[in-house]
């Protein structure tokens, strides 16, 4: 299929391309201008306006198109089938009872959507009605956003954002460049430099520009924000001038100016074209598992509604068989009854018994939990321990679909660097040729070798070593795209930074640079800032340098490097290069190569982010080559981005290598609790990172995934190398299979503590290789099996050098192995969006590396440590709730329609319903809603802080627990009882016993109002029962809601309605009341019904209590002074069989003696408590977003396994 | 989009820090463990036990008597007559004769019974028009649709009151007699009145405005149901106040019971009389009413066995309580 569409679709742009050229490039007129005759024929190609459009509906299409989008729901499209059979077919309740609780269900989600699409209009108005400035007929004047079209000129001042995509025409820097901040549209903070067109950058007033005399040609609006193609021809000398267009060109709409007066731009997408609107996208639907169990109930409680009816209909014509009784002397048919044929009086018979059970299936409850989940979700956003002061920032919930997952995940998958890491960077120390340096050793602005360098070969640095030592601080200085940012005037600046003030700063996307830049001021070069292309270093003797910036060979994560090329004022030319450390030394030809090499796997082992530095002198020969390659590769228009690597690639060669230098990526605060407390609740945790393995080693022990004792199984391309994948794979699958053969035997003879944890380390090479689908031979196919078996044997995975669709496939095949577990993926980066939205849960991290993930989570939140009480506490939470939500809400449906089901019995099965039209309908939207509305956004079985402290709580809940089929099998069996209790304790009241005093009799509807009260009354109180939370809120609601029932009733009997046609329900409530027969009755069977469950209760507490029932009691005991007390372990459990902590091999004693390790990675320990870790990723500004490297597959690089 | 928004300090998402919020509002927390439910256990079991027994004593203390007159005595002519529903306008009566062994004391109501008549039948019990009995002048000849077949007559004459609800009505008299001793015949007087719920009686079911028309003038244009006797406005001969709608008899019939087999109230004993002062007297009477249920008494029975079961799981809880409560102590420790 995909096949056929994708070749369909070529084959159609291709016809739209043969025809007219449609689909590749647009014309824009500047200013509405005619190009000169003769230069290109003038069409006039019709463009959207600027209107922005994100709302859904509009005021007229609002009810179709809600009602449409309402009914395409399962459930409710069933509610509407029965509500117009209620209609069309004479049945036993008015189709009041089904279409108003529809109605009810409708109107609610319509007024919610409707509200949200009005706030959508509204910001969609404020974006449109919002002035901007033009410039026509060379004056500035000013005109509704959404009037703008394109080739309109627009006048842009400081601070405010584009209302269009725009290319540049001219801004009031001289240089025509200007900075732009694009934070609202993918969250980098950063300023990035944004260049006029050469030709048209000094036309600087309105006047001026309104001379412009241009075409711009360019392809139509794509989605990327980071590319764009085009070309502009200026008609304004005598010879029209030709120049390419690129994304540094282009001024996104969302995007401000910042530190730039004024802008002139030439408005080239407008409305729904411009690249951020295109980058509106609607997220997949993710469903919870908590979803899926109510789907499954619902598809059972269909089968015994239609079971029921079925049942209903064969006997009621057995029943019929007898004529008297089809049709006794009393209750004689129309004329047009005997006449229907019986096959459609049996079917209309079904019908009638369908909709007279239809309640069985809880319309509200998809409402309720709809509710459930919207309102729970800002207990998220409230949560105040979850708001990061630094940040200033509180966790965020973009889907409430999932909150009960997070009570779920099973696996949880990290990423490193901004996620257990704080990717705040600090520069460490710089190696130049062996020699050490570290920032803090400076002395009176003397460097001094540093002290520590064990690897140190010349302690005495030569005037040689020594220039070149100086060569690399330049290179430093040079090599990256940081800006300064200005807050004071042009002098302060030079001033500002000269004194350590904190007036002026460094800003880049990369924290890598920054680190980088301000290490570089701390060893005595500062670099200045950019100006007419020229950058100016202040050196340790006071002076400043200036160099000529003519290249910048922009990072890509492909090539994991960038470049420079300088002019000096000696008119040298240089190119400095750095990047990480594989991607550098293959293209090194000299340069002390070993000795930086061992330092940088030295500072690796450490965790520390390394980087190589190197250079190339370039004549004014090569120069030339340089830039003729990169003209001719930026000019072409087709396959430029291919054209422009391998230009980088041949330019970026025969390096030297200068030195290394080492970043400290901090750990995360808390990481490692967060993560010992993941795993104490029974999750597997894998981190999945880009970074070479022994760093991420390192983090991972660092924030205890790994533990001394763990045993670590590589299954890395090193190993692959000396053996086959397959001989690999095996053996691993045989040491862990046959230790845990052992350690079964080991259970049942009382030695479980000898139990080993495995960690796996995989790299993103072997795992493609595992991930293959089998080709040539068929064993191949066996390979993610038994590589599933390995891991699902270890407790924790780390997965380096993984590209970000790998990260998303390992995700995809857990989630696909057999158990499906639940999946979370956290990450902060656009390189972690494809593993977020793959994973069940999808956690995005307010990092620094852009809003890319926040915006593609369903949650985010500010730190790493958030997640344990996202997980742990929230999750729990409402995991219990829904599960209680759910199962009561078929619970009491069941108690509900079960007495209607027997009645039939008594009835003739004529479909009398039992109770009233009023308390059929209001049953479920009022009587019994509110209570366990506020129950599942209340309640909690255990207090917060103890769900922090004791992580284990978690397992009670794993793998669906309280959906199990046999949990539900429970509540539907006591759902039944009740039902039975009810109807049949109030059938031989009514048999037997004078109600009243004065010999007068009740009716059935008496019967019904009977049956219903004590209905409403159990199924509150099992509510009660269940409630261990009880505030003030909860009272109000239980207490009112059955006061609620009481009054209407009474309200509902007490008068002669007028507009009905019957007035059956006159008075019975109060007559009911009056009699005391019927008070003890309700009494009685009120207890009868809950007896059981509280038997249960109580029993299965004293006798297997839970995790859960024992922390309760021992709370209680503690009179909630449990947290502050420490012995819970002592609480625990004694494993027992059939227990929560079944059959897995994970559970683990945190305290067990530690084993021996054969395998220990990593021999020198020197600061362990925390480690520290480096990514030799590089990140640079020019507003690159790129992935992160797909380097898994240049496996066989240099870097070193220890 | 226009200007970005102005923050005041980094401290302005910070979520409010109330109880509610943050889900720290004071609570109570009850656990249900054995030892919270043990007392109020035998605690209910002592009230349940208690109240079964006076409940018991109550029952006790009043007396049934049931006759089936189906095919009692000459009945039986009547009941072979009545099978066929067009002999509806025919009269019969029989007459059966029983006795009372013990007095009946105190209040002593007369209902009268019927067994396997679906008065709960959907169609039946839809097929009345409330509207027209509460006296809706409106209704009266244009009664409501769910009455068929019982709306109109073949005519097109509205009936009131219309419906198969009111049509089926049980319109066997009963008088009763008490063959005292000495053999003289005692009419036992009868209360027709008061056998019907104030409410209905009073506004459920009302009379068309007369306008001082009688009742006959005011029921012109419409007729009888088919299978009645007497049209409604001379339902009772001896009452004017008890005709038409408010009629107890027909109000009593038009409260549909609940199943098949039910009694309705038909008379109370008029103690006013000096023979019947004090209730029924033992003796030999003469009836042709009444209607056998099988004695049972299912409230102080159902408290009684409720309560012991309660004391049942609460002996069995407190066992186990006993045997397994270690756990209880060692959380203590």
């Amino acid at each position: 299929m995909g096949m056929d569409f994708s070749s369909l679709r070529t084959l159609i742009s291709r016809y739209c391309a043969g025809e007219e050229n449609c689909v590749d490039t647009r014309t824009v007129y500047i200013g509405h201008k005619e190009p000169p005759p003769g230069a290109e024929a003038f069409i006039q190609q019709r463009f959207p306006d600027n209107r922005i459009v994100s709302s859904k509906y509009t005021f007229w299409n609002f009810i179709p198109k809600n009602m449409f989008e309402q009914f395409r729901r399962v459930a409710n499209f069933y509610f509407l089938i029965i509500f117009l059979v209620q209609l069309i077919i004479d049945t036993p309740t008015s189709p009041v009872t089904s279409g108003l609780p529809l109605f009810f269900v409708i109107i609610v989600t319509a007024i919610k959507q409707g509200y949200e699409d009005w706030l959508r209009h509204k910001a969609d108005k404020a974006v449109n009605q919002c002035l901007v400035q033009v410039v026509q007929h060379g004056k500035l004047s000013r005109k509704h956003s959404r009037k703008l079209t394109v080739g309109d000129v627009v006048y842009v001042k400081e601070d405010e954002s584009f209302p269009c995509d725009l290319i540049l025409l001219s801004s009031s820097r001289d240089d025509g460049t200007c900075y732009v901040t694009t934070a609202s549209l993918d969250g980098e903070s950063s300023h990035k430099t944004y260049h006029a067109v050469q030709d048209t950058k000094a036309y600087k007033t309105e006047e001026e520009v309104n001379c412009i005399h241009a075409t711009i040609d360019c392809e139509q609006p794509q989605p990327d924000l980071y590319k764009f193609r085009g070309n502009i021809n200026i008609y304004m000398g005598n010879e029209p001038v030709s120049r390419s267009l690129a994304s540094q060109n282009l001024l996104l709409r969302g995007a401000t100016l910042k530190n730039t007066e004024y802008i002139y731009g030439v408005a080239i997408y407008t409305g729904m074209e411009t690249k951020m609107a295109l980058n509106y996208q609607s997220k997949s639907q993710k469903r919870s598992a908590v979803e899926k169990s109510m789907n499954a109930y619902l598809v059972v409680y269909l089968c015994i509604l239609i079971s029921k009816a079925v049942i209903n209909t064969a006997l009621k014509y057995v029943w019929q068989a007898d004529p008297n009784r089809d049709e006794p002397w009393y209750n004689e048919k129309t004329e047009s009854e005997r006449q229907r044929h019986v096959l459609i009086r049996a079917f209309t018979d079904f019908l009638a018994f369908m909709v007279l059970f239809n309640y069985i299936i809880p319309v509200s409850m998809y409402v309720t939990v709809e509710m459930q989940k919207f309102l729970g979700s800002y207990f998220i956003m409230w949560d105040d321990e979850m708001f990061d002061e630094e940040l200033g920032e509180r966790a965020v919930v973009n889907t409430s679909d999932l909150n009960e997952e997070l009570g779920q995940v099973e696996y949880v998958f990290t990423d490193k660097t901004g996620t257990l890491t704080e990717n705040n960077m600090e520069f460490i120390e710089c190696c130049v040729d062996g020699n050490v340096y570290v920032p803090h050793i400076i002395c009176n602005g003397q460097v001094m070798p540093g002290a520590a360098g064990i690897d140190m070969i010349d302690t005495s640095p030569g005037p040689e070593a020594r220039e070149r030592e100086e060569l690399f601080f330049r290179a430093l200085c040079l090599c990256h795209t940081v800006q300064v940012k200005e807050e004071e005037t042009v002098d302060g600046i030079k001033h500002g930074i000269h004194q350590g003030k904190s007036s002026s700063f460094y800003i880049s996307s990369s924290p890598d640079e920054v680190a980088l830049v301000e290490g570089m001021k701390r060893l005595g070069f500062t670099y200045l800032r950019l100006k007419e292309g020229q950058m100016e270093i202040l050196n340790r003797e006071d002076e400043i340098e200036r160099f000529e910036l003519l290249e910048v060979l922009t990072f890509d994560s492909v090539r994991r490097r960038m470049s420079v090329i300088v002019r000096s004022s000696t008119g040298e030319l240089y190119l400095f290069c750095k990047g990480a450390d594989s991607s550098i030394f293959p293209r090194v030809v000299s340069g002390k190569v070993e000795q930086i090499k061992a330092r940088v796997e030295r500072n690796a082992v450490e965790g520390l982010r390394t980087l190589c530095v190197a250079y190339r002198r370039l004549s004014p020969e090569q120069y030339e080559q340089v830039c003729h390659l990169l003209t001719r590769a930026k000019l072409e228009f087709q396959d430029q981005d291919k054209l422009v690597a391998e230009a980088y690639d041949l330019i970026e060669r025969d390096l030297i290598l200068l030195g290394a230098t080492a970043v400290e990526d901090r750990l995360q605060e808390k990481a490692a609790d967060t993560i010992e407390s993941l795993h104490k609740a029974g999750m597997k945790v894998w981190v999945l990172t880009g970074d070479k393995m022994e760093t991420a080693a390192a983090t991972c022990y660092a924030s205890k995934l790994f533990r001394r004792s763990t045993q670590i199984l590589e299954l890395t391309t090193k190993r692959t190398e000396e053996q086959s994948l397959h001989d690999v794979l095996f053996e691993l699958s045989r040491t862990v299979l046959r230790h845990y053969g052992s350690m079964t035997c080991d259970a049942s003879s009382g030695l479980s503590s000898e139990y080993i944890d495995y960690g796996l380390i995989i790299d993103g090479a072997t795992l493609s290789a595992v991930m293959r689908p089998s080709q040539e031979d068929s064993n191949s196919g066996n390979y993610k099996e038994i590589f599933l078996e390995i891991c699902r044997n270890c407790s924790a995975v780390l997965c380096c050098r993984m590209a970000p669709l790998q990260k998303a496939q390992i995700v995809k095949m857990i989630k696909s192995s057999k158990e499906h577990p639940i999946t979370l993926a956290v990450g902060d980066g656009a390189n972690d969006v494809s593993m977020i939205l793959e994973a069940h849960v999808g956690i995005g991290i307010m990092g620094k590396e852009g809003r890319q993930a926040v915006r593609n989570s369903d949650y985010a939140i500010p730190k790493f440590k958030h997640l344990k009480k996202m997980l742990l506490v929230h999750g729990h939470y409402y995991y219990i709730r829904i599960s209680e939500l759910v199962q009561y809400f078929f619970y009491k449906n069941v108690c509900f329609i079960f007495p209607q089901f027997l009645y039939q019995f008594f009835c003739g099965f004529s479909q009398q319903p039992l109770y009233d039209t009023a308390y059929l309908t209001l049953y479920n939207i009022s009587f019994t809603s509110l209570p366990i509305l506020l129950y599942s956004l209340m309640e909690q079985h255990i207090n917060i802080d103890i769900l922090k402290k004791e992580p284990t709580l978690y397992r009670d809940i794993a793998k669906n627990s309280l959906l199990t089929w046999p949990i539900f099998i429970y509540w539907t069996v006591l759902g039944v009882y009740d039902a039975i209790v009810m109807f049949f304790g109030v059938y031989f009241l009514f048999d037997n016993t004078t109600f009243t005093s004065n010999g007068q009799m009740f009716g059935n509807w008496t019967f019904g109002t009977l049956v219903f009260t004590v209905l409403v009354f159990t199924v509150t109180f099992k509510l009660v029962l269940d409630t261990h939370y009880w505030t003030w809120i909860n009272h109000f609601v239980i207490w009112g809601s059955l006061v609620f029932f009481v009054v209407f009733s009474l309200l509902w009997g007490g008068i002669i309605w007028p507009f009905l046609n019957y007035q059956r329900m006159y008075y019975v409530f109060m007559q009911m009341l009056s009699s005391g027969p019927a008070w003890l009755s309700i009494i009685l069977l009120i207890t009868a019904s809950l007896l059981p469950d509280v038997v249960k209760k109580v029993f299965w507490r004293a006798l297997w209590p839970t995790n859960t029932e024992r922390i309760q009691s021992a709370d209680k005991l503690y009179k909630g002074q449990l947290s502050e007390f420490t012995p819970l372990a002592a609480l625990h459990p004694p494993p027992r069989t059939g227990d929560h902590q079944r059959g897995s091999g994970t559970q683990r004693n945190p305290r067990r003696s530690e084993t021996p390790n054969k395998k220990i990675m990593f021999t020198r320990w020197q600061r362990a408590p925390d480690y520290r870790t480096f990514t030799p990723l590089l990140r640079f500004t020019d507003g690159s977003r790129h992935p992160r490297p797909g380097n898994a597959y240049n496996g066989a690089g240099p870097e070193t396994s220890v | 989009m226009g200007k970005t928004k102005d923050k005041s300090g980094p401290l302005a998402r910070r979520p409010d820090n109330s109880a509610f919020k943050q889900q720290r509002l004071p609570a109570w927390s009850p656990v249900l463990t054995a030892n919270t439910v043990l007392p109020f256990f035998y605690l209910l079991a002592v009230i349940s036990m208690l109240l079964g027994v006076w409940l018991l004593l109550l029952v006790q203390s009043t007396q049934e008597i049931k006759l089936d007159y189906t095919d009692l005595g000459n009945c039986n002519e009547c009941f072979d007559l009545r099978r066929n529903v067009s002999n509806a306008a025919q009269t019969c009566s029989c007459r059966v004769e029983f006795s009372i062994d013990k007095t009946f004391k105190g209040d002593v109501f007369f209902y009268y019974g019927l067994k396997n008549f679906h008065q709960n039948l959907r169609r039946y019990m839809d097929s009345r028009d409330d509207g027209q009995t509460v006296g809706w002048i409106k209704k009266l000849k244009n009664p409501s649709t769910y009455c068929e077949p019982f709306a109109k007559d073949e005519d097109g004459v509205p009936i009131a009151p219309c419906g198969a609800v009111a049509n089926s009505m049980f319109n066997d008299s009963f008088t009763l007699t008490y063959h005292s001793s000495s053999g003289r015949r005692v009419p036992v007087p009868l209360l027709r009145k008061g056998l019907t719920w104030y409410t209905d009686k009073n506004v459920k079911f009302r009379n068309p405005r007369t306008d001082n028309l009688t009742l006959a003038q005011v029921f012109e244009g419409t007729r009888q149901p088919l299978y009645w006797q007497r049209p409604v406005y001379s339902l009772d001969p001896h009452d004017p106040n008890n005709n038409g709608f408010i009629n107890e008899d027909l109000i009593v019939w038009m409260r549909e019971a609940a199943f098949p087999n039910f009694k309705k109230l038909y008379g109370i004993l008029n103690r006013a009389d000096a023979n019947f002062e004090k209730g029924l007297p033992r003796g030999n009477y003469s009836i042709d009413i009444s209607y056998n249920f099988p004695v049972q008494h299912f409230l102080p029975i159902a408290y009684l066995v409720t309560s012991s079961l309660i004391l049942l799981m609460a002996v069995v809880l407190t066992v186990a309580w006993w045997k397994f409560g270690k756990d209880g102590k060692n959380m203590k420790e």
